[in-house]
């Protein structure tokens, strides 16, 4: 739950919505709006506040922040 | 990411203004959606570099000024018309000779007796990689993130990149960028020695001038000569490489994964699929 949280956050900071209008079940190209390209910039928020390397092919398929969350848990 | 030039224009294009202030010129890219190369860019290039003065420059800055990265790549949409327009006799002649024109643009940069820094952030894929690989040292923003994702077009990189890209890191990096198609991040790019320094989004351009200042201080000849001795031009594996590039490219599959990608409205193009 933790990870998920600060996943948000992140989002939220880096896109720049609420971060209470986020759910951890939401497809975060669709509710953010973002295209591969911003993607990538999430991810690289993501590789440096965690401290982890994703190669973004094990991304195929993760659209939710639950799923992004669990992803960057196997990597920690 | 400062979108606008630091000087007065001394060549200017749609996709490039080439400026120079206090001996440094700057190559700034601005060729919506995100710097492809293609005929236009590479006029515009061979244009900028025909105006460049090596006498009166220390130092060329190599940037872009579109919020989406520093350059996505090859021309997909230009490349994919040649192609589907039919391979007639001269196809594959043409091919060769846009490739060959692309070498020499890359070339020139690469052996330029100035000092090139390399401002990237954001998208540095492909054909673009391969044009930040000329630089002598490239400066990351903290978003920088550097890919080949020619495999899955069914290619491999076919401007230069490859062995300019084994004669700055080893051999592993070379083949986990090339086989898996991945995206480094900027600490990544550094860590493995691709990138000399990592810094704040937005501060690349203050930080490639802070460079470029610093080295105009030291004599010309030792920097020129230092450069000539330290960066090679790996002459033998361009050619190999830019062989393997035209025989790939007459398969179908190629011609299948520029379609897929040309006509694809996924949101997702730049992930891996």
């Amino acid at each position: 739950m933790e990870t998920v949280n600060t996943l948000m956050q992140l989002a939220a900071k880096r896109f720049k919505v609420d971060a209470a209008t986020l759910r951890a079940e939401d497809d975060f190209f669709a509710k953010l709006g973002i295209d591969s390209l911003k993607a990538l910039d999430l991810l690289s928020d993501v590789e440096d506040k965690f401290d982890v390397e994703i190669p973004d092919y094990e991304l195929q398929g993760v659209v939710t922040f639950a799923a992004l969350a669990a992803v960057i848990d196997t990597r920690r | 990411m400062q979108a606008e030039p630091f000087a007065a224009p001394v060549f200017q294009t749609s996709s490039l203004t080439l400026s120079l202030e206090g001996g440094s010129y700057e190559l700034l890219l601005h060729a919506p959606p995100c710097n492809e190369i293609g005929t236009t860019m590479l006029d515009a290039l061979e244009g900028a570099l025909d105006r460049i003065d090596t006498s009166v420059g220390h130092s060329l800055i190599i940037r872009s000024g579109l919020e989406a990265g520093f350059c996505a790549g090859a021309n997909l949409r230009e490349l994919y018309t040649a192609i589907a327009a039919g391979k007639d006799a001269t196809h594959h002649e043409r091919l060769a000779a846009w490739l060959d024109r692309i070498h020499a643009v890359m070339d020139r940069i690469d052996m330029l007796p100035l000092t090139t820094v390399g401002v990237v952030h954001r998208v540095c894929f492909g054909g673009g990689f391969e044009l930040a690989l000329t630089c002598d040292i490239l400066i990351a923003e903290k978003n920088a993130r550097f890919a080949f994702p020619e495999l899955r077009l069914g290619i491999i990189p076919g401007f230069g990149g490859i062995p300019r890209l084994r004669r700055d890191v080893g051999n592993a990096v070379v083949r986990d960028l090339l086989i898996t198609g991945r995206t480094f991040n900027a600490n990544k790019a550094q860590e493995v020695g691709l990138v000399s320094q990592v810094v704040p989004e937005g501060e690349g351009v203050r930080a490639a001038k802070a460079l470029t200042a610093q080295q105009s201080k030291y004599d010309r000849d030792a920097r020129v000569s230092c450069k000539a001795f330290m960066k090679p031009l790996p002459i033998e594996e361009l050619a190999a490489e830019k062989a393997i590039f035209l025989r790939l490219f007459h398969n179908d599959a190629v011609t299948e994964g520029l379609r897929r990608f040309v006509e694809s409205t996924d949101v997702r193009p730049y992930l891996p699929s």
